[in-house]
């Protein structure tokens, strides 16, 4: 089924009002745990995980996830070790996975030769900061030939007009920014991200995630019933950094 | 140019979303101004009464004589407020920042050059002002530093990456998805995403303008080759900008040679074997990057230099073969440093005496009748704690351990 089919599906089961997605960075601490937290999540009822190929110029993540980058690639991780692991994790979990990583771990494996593994693979989507759409013709091109949702963000800065712009490309589901700056700081949601909610749903009909700065249960709660996934990040690196792999799956538990 | 913001396949502007909208605004600002001939008189008379401008053009006899080949002129960048061609960029931004209406200003900086001269400008106009710089620079250039507190503005160390110039233009970056709405990235070099490269390439074109004038009325005509170094490329576009149009005038851009290009510490993305076409920091250009798309960690004695992307301007000029490259190792530096001031009794930069060496090394085989220009980008004496460090000078230690001791080390 298609990615958007398959999140409006699930959502239509009255248990589920809201989608999770996680966030892992992989080889960050090691592949090992990036297994046992995966597990973890998806025991836990995450409903679709986002894999983040490391990048030394991730530009638009905060410092948890710049250090976990950064680490990760000092630690050895590469693009063909991130390959192998997310093939192994496809083959284990029934659940969606997803690319997020920088264009120019793409562009240098060759945009092409990405999508046919990513395909073989069973990756179902790519979420890619830093590429618009203006300058992704060949991305944009592959994505719809090899049918891997191309998952583009809606900021607090883009006009009605730029989101109907976008969602012409997006496939899957719109990632919304809930505000301004990077990855990892707190969102506070106040009347304006209310009005930010309701423009980013005139403009698209797709599902709707939401991320940047989501960490507790108060937060998914107040998401539910405006946006169709919540996007947890930086929380779950930084809890298994303080308080080790264990204390994902009670997390993930809590958070619905 | 195929697509606005390219050249050739280079450039473009892979920017995250929520800078789409600050992007499109400041496109409009920069074309509008670009448009206005009054935008550019303004300019013009504000470098005049504020800078140096024009700075002048030097025959450096001297250095002639001794090489016995083609005549060198000196292009006197270094003759600029704050002692670089930095100034003609940062002052250009300052105006349009105040036509954008916008009240602060952000900026990165490697050696520091840039970002003094943002503090100034800054401190002129009356805009707040944050400088991001590598922790490993703040160490180096402890002395800009001074400058730029001292000036008013705040400077961050940035701690992530390999802590150098690269990291510091990932953190403005980061301020700037924070902050666009009163805030202007006044972007340094001609790199980054459109309209960047375009327009500090537009403001330091002052350079090249000027220098073809003033060889045309003491030479009597045009050069035979123009040398400048690059780090990011932004005095080579200013220089090479005057002479473009003319195909009898060979351009040569220096990169950093380091310890030796077969070492792999260098800085060469062009004149080396080891760059590879990639997308970071918002452009498309040639990278050095290992086989994954991983930026590597750079070498030069030269900060402003050490740098792993090069301008999308230039990478399409070399394509093109229209701008031939070298690159200078640290050890010929150094000595073309001491011999430039030993002859002429001016001291470049250490950035600029990379284009001192390709000069110095072809003169000699040039005729008498040739002129030959060196874009001198900044002076050497404010980077006086690298410049004595790197002669490894006895008698300056001696000075800092004395002083020292009065500070109680």
């Amino acid at each position: 089924m298609e990615l958007s089919s398959q999140i409006k599906t699930a959502l239509a089961d009255p248990d589920r009002k809201i989608l999770l997605m996680t966030h892992i960075v992989l080889g960050y601490p090691s592949l090992e745990t990036n297994r046992r937290v995966i597990e973890q999540m998806v025991a836990n009822g995450v409903d679709l995980i986002e894999m983040q190929i490391p990048f030394s110029e991730p530009m638009a993540d905060g410092p948890v996830i710049v250090k976990a980058n950064q680490e990760a690639i000092e630690r050895g991780i590469t693009v063909r070790r991130c390959l192998d692991f997310a093939r192994e994790m496809t083959a284990t979990h029934a659940i969606p996975f997803l690319f997020m990583t920088y264009y120019n771990i793409i562009f240098k494996f060759g945009v092409e030769e990405f999508f046919r593994e990513a395909k073989e693979i069973g990756i179902r989507g790519f979420i890619i900061p830093d590429l618009p759409p203006e300058e992704g013709e060949d991305f944009f091109a592959q994505s719809r030939r090899y049918g891997i949702a191309a998952i583009l963000i809606y900021a607090p800065t883009s006009t009605p007009e730029r989101m109907r712009e976008l969602a012409r490309y997006s496939r899957g589901f719109i990632y919304c920014a809930a505000r301004k700056g990077v990855t990892g700081k707190q969102t506070d949601f106040d009347a304006s991200f209310n009005d930010y909610m309701r423009t980013c749903r005139e403009n698209t009909d797709l599902p709707l995630a939401v991320g940047f700065g989501i960490s507790s249960k108060e937060d998914v709660d107040y998401l539910t019933g405006k946006a169709d996934i919540a996007v947890i990040g930086t929380r779950t690196i930084k809890l298994v950094e303080e308080q080790g792999v264990a204390a994902v799956g009670p997390f993930i538990a809590g958070l619905r | 140019m195929n697509k606005p913001g390219y050249y050739g396949e280079w450039g473009g502007a892979f920017i995250p979303e929520v800078l789409y909208q600050t992007f499109c605004e400041l496109n409009e600002a920069f074309q509008k101004a670009k448009a206005d001939p009054a935008f550019w008189q303004e300019y013009l008379s504000l470098m005049s009464t504020y800078s140096c401008r024009p700075t002048p053009l030097t025959h450096a006899e001297n250095l002639s004589r001794h090489f016995g080949g083609a005549q060198i002129f000196i292009k006197r960048e270094d003759l600029n407020h704050t002692g670089a061609h930095k100034a003609n960029n940062v002052m250009g931004q300052g105006l349009l920042v105040k036509r954008m209406g916008k009240t602060r200003v952000i900026a990165e900086t490697g050696a520091g050059q840039h970002g003094v001269a943002t503090a100034t400008m800054a401190a002129k106009f009356g805009f707040a002002c944050t400088i991001y710089m590598g922790e490993e620079d703040v160490q180096r250039q402890r002395p800009n530093v001074f400058w730029m507190e001292k000036l008013g503005s705040t400077v961050v160390p940035v701690t992530s990456g390999s802590k150098t110039l690269k990291d510091a233009i990932n953190e403005a970056f980061r301020d700037w998805v924070t902050r666009m709405d009163d805030t202007h990235y006044v972007m340094g070099t001609v790199c980054g995403p459109h309209p960047f490269p375009e327009m500090v390439a537009w403001f330091q074109s002052i350079i090249g303008r000027e220098a073809c004038g003033q060889i045309k009325q003491q030479f009597g005509r045009q050069p035979s080759r123009v040398y400048a170094c690059v780090g990011g490329g932004s005095n080579a576009m200013g220089i090479f900008q005057g002479f473009l149009d003319n195909p009898a005038v060979e351009l040569v851009g220096v990169e950093a040679g380091g310890k030796g290009l077969d070492s792999g510490m260098h800085a060469s993305r062009l004149a080396a074997k080891d760059g590879s076409p990639g997308v970071a920091q918002g452009y498309k250009t040639m990278f050095l990057q290992n086989s994954d798309g991983q930026m590597m960690d750079t070498h030069s004695v030269a900060a402003g230099l050490d740098y792993v992307g090069v301008s999308p301007i230039l990478t399409d000029l070399w394509q093109q073969k229209r701008v031939r490259f070298s690159a200078a190792t640290d050890a010929e530096v150094m000595a073309a440093l001491d011999l430039t001031m030993k002859k002429e009794g001016i001291i470049p930069a250490l950035e600029s005496a990379h284009a001192f060496v390709q000069a110095f090394k072809e003169a000699g085989e040039m005729g008498r009748d040739e002129a030959i220009i060196i874009n001198m980008s900044g002076r050497g004496d404010k980077d006086i704690f690298t410049i004595a460090h790197a002669f490894n000078d006895p008698s300056w230690k001696e000075f800092i351990k004395k002083k020292g001791i009065e500070y109680g080390a």
